[in-house]
């Protein structure tokens, strides 16, 4: 790829839409590994083939589709968690790739031409312009949101009981954050993937949690460091041709390797 | 009266966990309850701060309760870097000066820039105590706070309650095992398996058949020596 084309638009509006994603990805990562959702992030994200599917078999737009998937999924993870018939463990395995396959079926039948690579791994480098203003809104959204009921969110995750006996409605709060997880997501896919979701979420975290001292720096660079593994791995992508999803992921693992071993200070 | 629980009684899976329970705290009072595992001990906190609601009976509360809370096995995970002062702070409305006076205080200005997850089991029930402090509650509930501490955590986070039942108009109402750590301090001592079983001052409390009934004779007896030992009342214990 020739140099001057490094400023194209579709660059342009790829790094808008992946440093958004990065943003937000920096605050809700961190609850992520604190409360330990990394499975229930991927479960969350392998639902939302399931949305998708919807979305094109009903003629929609696919990130209404999935954040509507994506809902009800979280919502009935959470009444079945309360039910205690099953370990969270199973249930997730089991609701995440029921929706998969039945996203994949849905597809098939619906016999129109999907790219799934596109949907698995992400396709940053065809962001649309109106593509971009959704990912600016959902983050000015989901930050400011995430700002307001920061304090009481971070004590619940340390404790809930004292949370509890503070006054704090800790079901209230945990919806917000799980409708909040359920934007990222939806965002996300065109970015990533399905299948990398998840990673854009902890691999900054647990980086950043090797070099902070507080809740807040924890996000702080959580995000720093997801901006920064968006830019590089989208001009590696290029420069390398390979495919820009993995690119990122790969960008942010180093990342991780370098800064363990040079600070190891906390297991994540 | 700052609480008061009138008989109340709570079902689990067709079991009935707390059975007609009637307790009342009013200011100054400190109440430990006792009882063995599965006694409905935690589940009479919770009721008391209305995370569950009984199915029978009800809890009535003056208008001036302001009740604090440290539940049983804090642990930090670590995962999440936050210091003590920052913990203590969180969702508080408090400036830096007001902790630092307030850790002058209790003795724990030095570990308040450690981070919560290098703490020990003493000093972390220290740092939740403090940070329930600060709103001021009158009434301290707290869950077993010394489950994780050693013999010498064990006395050293009594001394430190004391000193907060001595210095503050505060009520305490704790569940705890340790009983001979609280015998010189607290006033009431209450017997729970899932009923109250038995209820009076500690020193009277190990006489009660009751009590001997539930915890058996070389409890009670032990109990009924800490009492002598801590009156300095060595009368009857030549023989020992």
């Amino acid at each position: 790829m020739k140099v001057e084309k490094v400023f194209d638009s579709f660059i342009i509006n790829a790094l808008i839409g992946g440093i958004c994603v990065s943003i937000i990805a920096g605050g809700l990562g961190c609850f992520v590994v604190w409360k330990k959702m990394a499975y229930f992030g991927d479960s969350l994200s392998h639902s939302s083939l399931l949305g998708i599917a919807i979305g094109i078999v009903l003629g929609f737009n696919s990130t209404i589709g999935t954040f509507l998937v994506c809902i009800v999924f979280a919502t009935l993870l959470t009444y079945l968690q309360n039910k205690k018939i099953l370990s969270n463990d199973t249930l997730l395995g089991i609701l995440a790739h029921a929706s998969l396959s039945i996203g994949i079926i849905a597809i098939s039948l619906s016999n129109q031409y999907v790219n799934l690579d596109a949907y698995l791994f992400g396709d940053i480098l065809t962001v649309t312009d109106n593509e971009v203003v959704w990912f600016v809104l959902s983050t000015i959204i989901v930050i400011s949101i995430l700002f307001f009921i920061w304090e009481k969110l971070v004590l619940m995750t340390i404790n809930e009981s004292v949370a509890k006996a503070e006054n704090i409605n800790t079901f209230l709060i945990q919806s917000i954050f799980l409708t909040l997880l359920v934007i990222f997501v939806a965002t996300c896919v065109k970015v990533v993937g399905i299948l990398l979701i998840t990673s854009m979420l902890i691999i900054p975290a647990a980086t950043a949690r090797q070099i902070s001292s507080s809740p807040g720096s924890m996000a702080l660079v959580s995000g720093l460091l997801g901006i920064l593994s968006i830019i590089i791995g989208v001009y590696l992508s290029i420069f390398v041709d390979i495919p820009t999803g993995p690119s990122i992921i790969f960008t942010l693992t180093l990342f991780f390797i370098i800064v363990l071993s040079v600070f190891r200070k906390q297991t994540s | 009266m700052l609480i008061k629980a009138e008989n109340i009684s709570v079902v689990r899976n067709n079991k009935e966990i707390l059975k007609n329970i009637d307790l009342t705290i009013n200011p100054r009072d400190f109440i430990t309850i006792l009882g063995p595992n599965g006694a409905g001990k935690s589940m009479l906190l919770k009721c008391l701060l209305e995370f569950f609601s009984p199915d029978k009976g009800k809890i009535i509360k003056s208008d001036d309760l302001k009740v604090s809370y440290t539940p049983q096995d804090f642990v930090i995970d670590k995962s999440i870097p936050i210091t003590s002062m920052d913990f203590i702070m969180l969702n508080k409305n408090i400036k830096k000066d007001e902790i630092n006076n307030i850790s002058k205080e209790f003795n724990i200005s030095e570990i308040l820039n450690k981070q919560l997850s290098h703490l020990s089991g003493g000093e972390l029930q220290k740092i939740l105590i403090t940070r329930s402090l600060i709103d001021n509650p009158n009434l301290l509930i707290l869950d077993e706070p010394t489950q994780n501490l050693d013999v010498s955590g064990q006395l050293s986070f009594y001394k430190f309650l004391d000193k907060i039942y001595a210095e503050r108009e505060i009520s305490i109402l704790m569940v705890s095992h340790d009983l001979h750590m609280v015998i010189s301090t607290t006033k009431k001592v209450i017997c729970l398996s899932n009923h109250i079983c038995c209820s009076g001052e500690p020193s009277s409390i190990t006489k009660d058949p009751e009590f001997i009934n539930l915890f058996g004779h070389d409890f009670a007896d032990m109990m009924s020596l800490y009492k002598h030992d801590l009156k300095h009342n060595h009368e009857g214990r030549e023989s020992v």
